[in-house]
Parts: structure tokens; sequence; C-alpha cells
């Protein structure tokens, strides 16, 4: 019995030894963070409107009809989505996108009050207040901005659009979709 | 020329620790004194070489010889002199000769402090030292040159990552090396002990003080890279369970239980197994962690450039020495005599509940770190393990156990009075449990963890303050009291201001974690913003040149009821050669809690003037700071207790131990 313990340990180092050998010989990124989603339809997820706010909600068909689009998911306690919101309103005027809005797990007075005070640049908002973006979109944090074009999901950006260097990769997406 | 005379020192180092690794250990199975005598010279010999070429790495990085690939990927010549210094252990090869380093000299000093040892353990210890040495330095030989030259000499160099230029973490590697490597040198005294296949008291009370040593430097490099996130990284938290702070925080947990189990194999004789345990899986964290941090596996902040190549030769290194070292367990470790038998209620009780709790949270730790390459492997799925797991697992084993070292000290050894040890803390939990009451009612709208947080440090503080109390009998001698704690031995004194340090901390990790108020928001000059009764006006920002980076100050001046207090002053500064950003934050520190400010610039042209500002309030923070600082002195204070140096450490001749 005696042996039996005192060979757990070494059978557990041989086990976590054959895990990390895994990790090294494996060609992986762990830094990458893959989405299902490129390539694929726009989930099949219908939100209604923020009742403060009304107008239209998030709906896949309308979706579907744009030719080019950015789906923007944000939160009114997250403090980059207020970064990137001007900067996000500006692309969306000067490229003439659409842009809709996932409002994840926000309490619907706060997110009215948050688009009341900085603006609604969105043509249309779902109230994700049960986090169903999480599952269906496949969304690691907030904020995160999609490229759909003609209801085909083709980039995903994951954290806020803002600085030199991430708007230009943005826009070099952007310029991508539409060349194609 | 001295990088090629470090070079050269190198190679010789590792021809010497080869013959250390065989000679010695040759000797001591033959018992042939010249052989195992030979351990003396050869690992001075070696700390010195090792040394030699470490400085010649100093040497180039204060000239700023750009010849050296080293040098020129981690240095720039106008860089504060402290950082050229402190950028030779800013690199993974440089880090890596002061890790060589570090196991060299823990080598040296068992040979030129240990004058009490045995011969044959001392010998058996310094060959597998020596083994641990001959891995690393063969390593850094063959994939991780540190003096390797560039054909075309660049006239400048790109600079260390800025957020490095930091005097806590110029200070932070060696500390936490000190603490790393120093559990190896327990290592080498288990497997010694499991090749001799004898493991007694006095080898627990010979290897105690390396290892309070070790734990000392390694409580002090936790918390001075604790310190450097709190205040370097603008966020205000103090500590993310990133995997590489993990694999520093495992080695901490399981050497403070190692520091425990080995007292009751000194005292009791017993435990024998599990501390050798302890002892290996100690350092086979640490050489967990090593290769964590320098493979690239796991996501995180602060990794060294990945190399596959690097990560297998350590992989290797790891196979050979822990499934060697666990394989010899796995082997003696039956045949060793059980010690002396203890009642349910007593201190080995104690203590044995103090060692399940820590290796359980060492085993929760562990699995957080590495669940994401674990599911990977299983189903390819990625995900990342994050604060909300930990506040799930640790915190929940941490509360038992500081309950338990509240009363473990007043429990004797064998068979302890509960009824009596009770009545000693009667006080202790009745105080502590009206400050959690009183917390609820105060705070009654707050979480209600900060309530038994806040309770559980009471009942730590108080409780040992009994002990101490009780120890030196205030209450019946009052007089005598002085007098009583000079006769006191040192390392009750230190485990007493150690436990009392960790109680002060506990304050600090509730407050600064569960009160904490923020306010994030964009201001202009002349914006005020009220946080905690604070007025805080953004009077603008004023910009000026550093010696390598050009900075951008904010100014914030801090009202108290229309009294200013100070003008606090954030900076973004931003590095020109390495084109990277950092944050400078600024703090009002007061023991009562700290009001601390980060800024960040305009995002895009048609911001101009709007800068975000952060403002954080943290309660009773310093605390955590007080509290690691009385830890280490406690450390320091017990690893000073003469009995650890001098006088008894002679092995019994018969095999039986009395009992204390």
């Amino acid at each position: 019995m005696d042996r039996i313990w005192a060979l757990l340990p070494l059978a557990i180092a041989f086990v976590l030894g054959g895990f990390l050998f895994w990790g090294l010989s494996s060609d992986r990124d762990p830094n990458e963070i893959p989405s299902a989603l490129i390539g694929q339809g726009v989930p099949d997820m219908t939100l209604d409107p923020i009742p403060q706010m009304g107008g239209l909600g998030f709906d896949p068909d309308v979706i579907e009809q744009e030719e080019l689009a950015l789906v923007n998911v944000f939160a009114s306690w997250c403090v980059p989505c207020r970064a990137e919101h001007a900067p996000l309103t500006r692309m969306s005027e000067d490229e003439n996108l659409p842009i809709y809005g996932i409002n994840y797990r926000d309490q619907a007075d706060d997110a009215a009050e948050w688009l009341n005070e900085l603006g609604n640049p969105y043509k249309g908002i779902g109230h994700d207040i049960a986090g169903r973006a999480g599952i269906e979109w496949g969304i690691s944090g907030v904020p995160e901005t999609f490229i759909v074009k003609n209801g085909v999901v083709v980039h995903r950006h994951v954290g806020p659009i803002v600085g030199d260097v991430v708007t230009r990769e943005f826009r070099a997406a952007l310029d991508a979709a539409r060349a194609e | 020329m001295f990088s090629e005379i470090g070079h050269f020192a190198l190679a010789l180092a590792l021809m010497v620790a080869l013959v250390q690794s065989i000679l010695p250990i040759l000797g001591a199975s033959r018992g042939d004194a010249l052989l195992m005598r030979s351990a003396a010279t050869t690992s001075v010999v070696q700390a010195g070489l090792i040394s030699l070429a470490f400085a010649a790495l100093v040497q180039a990085f204060v000239t700023s010889d750009f010849s050296i690939l080293n040098v020129v990927q981690n240095s720039h010549s106008a860089k504060p002199m402290i950082f050229k210094i402190s950028a030779s252990w800013g690199s993974h090869e440089g880090s890596l000769l002061l890790w060589v380093l570090i196991l060299a000299i823990f080598g040296a000093a068992v040979s030129l402090f240990g004058g009490n040892l045995p011969d044959g353990l001392k010998a058996r210890t310094l060959s597998v030292q020596a083994w641990i040495t001959v891995g690393f330095l063969s390593f850094m030989l063959f994939t991780s040159h540190p003096f390797e030259r560039v054909e075309q000499i660049p006239v400048d160099g790109t600079d260390l990552n800025p957020l490095l230029q930091d005097i806590g973490l110029a200070l932070h590697p060696p500390l936490l090396y000190v603490g790393y490597v120093g559990f190896s040198i327990v290592f080498s005294f288990a497997v010694a002990a499991l090749i001799e296949g004898r493991v007694d008291p006095a080898w627990a009370r010979w290897v105690r003080p390396w290892t309070l040593a070790a734990w000392v430097s390694l409580t002090g490099g936790i918390a001075l890279g604790s310190w450097w996130a709190y205040y370097e990284l603008g966020w205000g938290g103090w500590w993310f369970w990133d995997p590489v702070e993990n694999v520093s925080f495992m080695p901490w947990l399981l050497g403070t239980a190692l520091l425990h189990s080995a007292i009751v194999t000194e005292k009791r004789d017993t435990f024998k197994s599990w501390t050798i345990l302890l002892a290996i899986l100690t350092f086979s964290l640490s050489l967990f962690g090593t290769f964590i941090v320098r493979s690239g596996l796991l996501t995180s902040v602060h990794a060294f450039a990945v190399d596959p190549e690097r990560g297998m030769y350590i992989l290797g290194l790891l196979a050979v020495s822990i499934c060697g070292a666990l394989g010899l367990f796995a082997w003696r470790a039956p045949q060793m005599e059980p010690g002396g038998i203890f009642a349910p209620i007593s201190r080995e009780t104690g203590l044995m509940v103090n060692n399940l709790l820590l290796a359980t949270a060492t085993a929760t730790v562990l699995l957080g770190t590495i669940y994401p390459l674990l599911l990977e492997a299983v189903n390819g799925e990625k995900i990342s393990v994050g604060p909300p797991y930990y506040a799930a697992t640790f915190v929940p084993l941490m509360i038992p156990l500081v309950l338990a070292m509240g009363l473990g000290p007043h429990l004797s050894w064998k068979r302890a009075d509960l009824k009596g040890a009770l009545q000693r803390v009667r006080w202790s939990i009745g105080i502590s449990l009206a400050v959690v009451v009183a917390i609820l009612w105060w705070d009654y709208r707050g979480p209600v963890m900060a309530a038994v947080g806040i309770g559980l440090a009471v009942w730590l503080l108080l409780g040992t303050l009994a002990d101490f109390a009780n120890r030196i009998r205030l209450w019946d001698m009052p007089r005598q009291v002085l007098d009583r704690t000079a006769r006191l031995p040192r390392s009750v004194i230190g485990m007493t201001l150690a436990h009392t340090g960790l109680a002060v901390a506990i304050l600090g990790f509730t407050g600064s974690s569960l009160w904490k108020t923020e306010d994030v928001r964009f201001v202009q000059a002349g914006d005020v913003v009220t946080l905690q009764g604070y007025d805080v006006t953004f009077e603008g920002v004023r910009e000026y040149q550093g010696p390598n980076f050009v900075a951008r100050q904010g100014l914030l001046r801090v009202e108290n009821d229309g009294e200013v207090l100070e003008t606090l002053t954030p900076e973004r500064r931003f590095y020109p050669v390495a084109q990277t950003s950092t944050t400078e934050s600024a703090i009002r520190q007061t023991l009562v809690g700290d009001l601390y400010a980060s800024i960040v610039e305009p995002q895009g042209e048609t911001a101009e003037g709007v800068w975000t500002l952060r403002l954080l309030y943290e309660p009773l923070i310093n605390c955590i700071w007080i509290g690691s600082v009385m830890l280490v002195l406690g450390g320091l204070i017990s690893l000073s207790d003469r009995r650890l140096r001098v006088g008894a450490p002679k092995r019994p001749q018969a095999a039986a131990v009395p009992a204390e």
C-alpha cells in the first residue's frame, strides 16, 4: 500500500510532463484567439431593443440585407467601449457603414444613459441582458467588433478600435472585405 | 575581450561541475574522505568562475558593448546606469546566468558554512547540486549563449522593455531567484538523504535554515513584484493570477508547508517521507516555473522570447531531475520508519492541517494555471482561467488555514488539551466575532467576505499575540516581561512576527480588493472628480524630457474639505527607441488607504486635450507591504536563531530520538 502511495507523485509528474510535451511539440500559438465564425453566416440570434431607447433591435435578417456592416459588442460598464465610441462613430460616418450593436450584459437604464450622453451611432441595438452573444457569437470580452459582408462574418476584432496601429489594421480589414 | 573570458569561464565551470557531480558522491559510497572533500574546492571554484562570467556580462552592459547580441537587444546607451546594470538580468540569457550563479553560490555556501554536516551527506548533497548546475550550464552554453557576438556592430541598442526599467523590477528578479533557486539546495539535501536512505531529526535541522533563507527571499521577491505591478501597470491591482505570478507563488506555498513540516520532523521525528516529498516538489515547482516562463507554453504578460528548442531542452531537464527524484522517492520512501505517534488533538495535527491545506491550495493554483493547456490538449477548446476561479477555490482554503493558524501555536506537542487552548484564546474568539458583527452592521450593504476577511485577520493577530503573551507570561509576571522576551528562542519571536505579519497582510488583501472604489472618466483641464472625500482637480498636462523617454505629466490637485493636500503627478512616458509607452501612476499613500491616479493620453486627433483619468481609492492596501516586510523580518529573525547554527546538529548514535 505504501509503495503505491509513494509512486503516486511520480505518476502525476509523468502525466503532467506528457501534457507539457504535447504543448511544446504541437503547432500552437497560445496567444491566438480563434473564431469559428469567420466565413459563417450571422448567428441566428434575435434581440429586442433596449426598452428606453426603442428603435430597431438586433435582427440577423436585417443585417443580412446590408452589403457591408459592423456588429459591435459594447456595454456601459466597459471603459474601453467608451474610448472606442468616438472613433467608431467617426468611422461609421466617414465610410457610410451601418453599425449594429449588441448591448452585452447591461442594465437598460445604464445603457440608455450612456447612449444619451455619448450619442447613438447604431442603426439597431439588441439588449443582451442574458449574455447570449457570448455563446452565439463566441465573444471573449467586450468590446468586440465583427465585419459582416452580405450576411457572412468576414473579420473579427477583439478589443477597442483605438490608436493608430489598431485603426490602420481594422481599416485594412474593411478594405479587404470590400475588395473581395 | 572580457566577454571571451566570461565565455571561457562558463565552459570551465561546466567542466568543474561535471567533476563535482561524480567524485564526491563516488567518495561517499566508497567512504573515501579525499574524494568527498574535493567538493569543497570544486564548489567554490565553480561559484568563482560563474561570478567571473556574470561580472563580464555586467561589464558589457555597463560599457554598452554593442558587439554583443544580448546587449544590443536589451540595452541602449542613453539608459540610466542602474537600468543598464539591471538589463544584464532582464533578458532570457542574462537571467539564466543569474540563475546558475545563485545555484553555484548556494552550493559554495553549503560547503563553506556546512561545517557541522556529516561528510557523506555533504558530499552527496553537493554532487546533486552539481547535477543541476551541469544541466543548466549546458542549457545555457548550447541554446542560450549570453555572450554571442553580432556580425555587424550597430550604433546603438534597441533598449530594454521600458516596463522593466524600474527600480522595483531591477531588484525583483535577483530576490525571486535567490528564493526559487535557493530551494535547489533543499532538493539536493532531500535527494542525498534518499540515496543515503536516512532521514532523521538532525537532517531536518540542517535543512531548515536553507529552506528558511530561500523562503525569506522568495517572500521578498514576490512582494516586490506585486508592489511593482501595483504602481507601474497603472491598474491599481497587486495580484492578477497571471500564470507567471502563479509559478512563483506555488513554490512559496509549498515552501511554507515545507518550513512547517520540517519542524515536525526535527522535533518529533515524524512526517519524514512527507517532508522529503515537499522538499522535492518545492524545487520541482521552481523548475516548472522556469520552464513556463521560458517556453511560451501559456499566455502571459511577462514571458520571455519564445523558442521551442529551448523549451524542449528545459522539459528534458525537468523530466530527468523531477522524475529521477520522484522515482528515488517511490523506491526509498516506503522503507522509512514512521516516527513518533501523536493524538488527534496536538500540534502535530495542527501542522498536518496546515500542510494539507497548503498542498491543496498549491494543487488548486497548479490546476488553474495549466487547465487551459489540459483542456486544449483534450478537446481543442481554448479558454483562460481568471480571478473568479481562484476566488472560488483558493480563498475558501485559506479560511480554515487562518483559523488553524490562530489556534495551532497554543497546542502542545503529542497530546494537547483542547479545552485549555480554547480557554486561552477565548478573548481572541470573542473580539474577532465582535469585529465581524460590527463590520456587518456598519457596512451592511458591502460584501460579506470583507467582514470575514477582517475578522480572520483580527483572529490571527490576537491568537498569535495571546500565544506570545502566554510564553512571556505577560499576565502572571508582568514585571519580568522584557527579561523573558530576551530569553525566548529567536525562532519563537520570528514565528510571532511572521504570523502577525500575515494577519496585517490579510487586512490589506481584504480592504484593497473588497472595499476598493474606482472612478474612470474623460477629463479636460479644470474638471473635478470626487472620490471618497477627496476632490481631485485635473489642472492640465506638462511635458518634460527624460534621459531616454519623453513624458507627459498630468497635474492633479488633491483637496479635502477645501484644504489642498498635495499635487499628484501621474505620467505617460514614451520611449522612442523601444516604441512603447508606459504608465507611471501617482499615489497618495496613507495608512488608511491609498488614493491612486493614472492617466492615459487622448485617443485620436478629435479628442485633443481629453485625457482618461483613472482614480482609485484602495483602503488598507499598505498593510500588504507592511505585512510582507514583517514576514521577511520574521523569517530573518528566525534564521538568526542560534539553534539553527551551532550546537545540537549532531546525529545521535542510536536511531531513536527521545521526544521533547
